[in-house]
């Protein structure tokens, strides 16, 4: 099909989505709060015993749930924003690009969830 | 996808040599892409032997010597030979500029000269920018007021305002920058590029303009503004020496703030 539009009504397109700066923004906020929480975890497992009690042990304490909880959903939510990044940049067609969005988004929703409720059962479990 | 190698009637092929008359002595190779969309060939990178005795100093210097004096056929815009009209935009020795304004000089080896990026070419070195001109055109180029124009006298602006001006309105439009960007490459259907989006910052910046918010507004778009990942190339090539990536930087900054 010819497309006769003018080369002016191609680009305007369907508009701005009036959208993008919250994602932008909490892009950066959560890698800011990533630098200390990923410095805290790497310095702490490196100076514990690895083993399970030690583990388990420090995981209860309050501080250290609380720390373990933000850190992964920071990291899932940053790892969405990042993989929706490099889909729109790379996926052209727009029906493949909603399809691969929507499994990102869940797969890093799911990731989440299971980490926190991990943290937590061990957390509050028997 | 975003694609990463040519179709196979795009892919360029070795054309012709030719040789510097008898007696040069100071050689320059230009090795230059050529395409003829209407021979049905595929593209082909030409190589012309300048001597650099009898030439100018500057990469459009050769490209017109070869023009004139080896091969009539060669198709290239330019106009005003000194980096103010933007016509001469190209990719010579791996980077976008004016060919006007790039000295031969400042090259080492052979001078590779190729079309801008990325863009549909019309022939030779001359690419189809409708595109990028009507990017341009979108983001309303124009001062645009409720107030009405004082009866007596222009609309004054501060010297402190008139200097954020600076930087901005220099941008001559040769889409050197838009077509270095990769993400450009990938959604120059959606992405508005760093010309335009330097431009549409030029007006955002402008004391005089009352639209300040309706521009804003326009640019909040995951794709005509938040493509931009700050890769940088735009300001590495930009002829006239200006920042598209520093104008994006400062419009995404106006949007977080007129949330806080």
């Amino acid at each position: 099909m010819t497309d006769l539009r003018s080369p002016l009504s191609r680009v305007k397109g369907l508009g701005s989505a009036k959208e993008g700066t919250d994602h932008f923004w909490h892009q950066r906020l959560t890698s800011l709060l990533l630098i200390p929480l990923v410095l805290w975890l790497g310095f702490s497992l490196a100076a514990m015993p690895v083993d399970h009690a030690t583990l388990v042990a420090w995981i209860r304490q309050p501080f250290v749930t609380v720390a373990l909880v933000l850190l992964i959903i920071a990291v899932f939510y940053h790892a969405q924003l990042g993989l929706q990044v490099v889909i729109e940049d790379y996926v052209g067609s727009h029906s493949r690009r909603t399809v691969i969005l929507l499994l990102s988004n869940f797969l890093c929703l799911l990731l989440g969830i299971v980490g926190v409720v991990s943290v937590l059962k061990i957390s509050f479990g028997a | 996808m975003a694609e990463f190698t040519l179709p196979a009637n795009s892919v360029v092929k070795q054309g012709k040599l030719l040789e510097a008359p008898e007696g040069s002595t100071n050689i320059r190779r230009f090795i230059v892409y050529r395409y003829d969309p209407d021979s049905g060939e595929n593209p082909r990178t030409d190589t012309y032997e300048v001597d650099l005795d009898s030439c100018g100093p500057m990469v459009l210097d050769a490209l017109l010597k070869i023009k004139d004096q080896m091969d009539s056929t060669l198709s290239l815009r330019r106009s005003c030979r000194e980096g103010i009209c933007g016509s001469c935009s190209m990719n010579i020795d791996g980077a976008n500029t004016l060919a006007c304004t790039q000295s031969i000089a400042a090259i080492k080896g052979d001078v590779r000269v190729y079309p801008l990026p990325h863009q549909p070419v019309i022939k030779d070195l001359v690419s189809d920018l409708t595109n990028f001109y009507a990017q341009y055109a979108s983001i309303e180029p124009w001062m645009k007021t409720d107030t009405a124009t004082p009866p007596d006298r222009e609309r004054l602006q501060s010297r402190e305002d008139r200097e954020k001006l600076d930087g901005l309105y220099e941008c001559i439009l040769c889409a050197c920058c838009s077509t270095s960007c990769p993400s450009y490459w990938w959604n120059s259907e959606r992405y508005l590029g760093p010309a335009a989006l330097l431009n549409a910052y030029r007006w955002i910046v402008d004391s005089r303009d009352e639209a300040t918010g309706e521009r804003l507004d326009e640019l909040e778009d995951p794709f005509k503004l938040y493509r931009c990942h700050t890769i940088m190339n735009c300001t590495k090539v930009c002829p006239k020496g200006l920042n598209p990536a520093k104008a994006i930087a400062e419009t995404k900054k106006l949007l977080v703030q007129r949330k806080m």
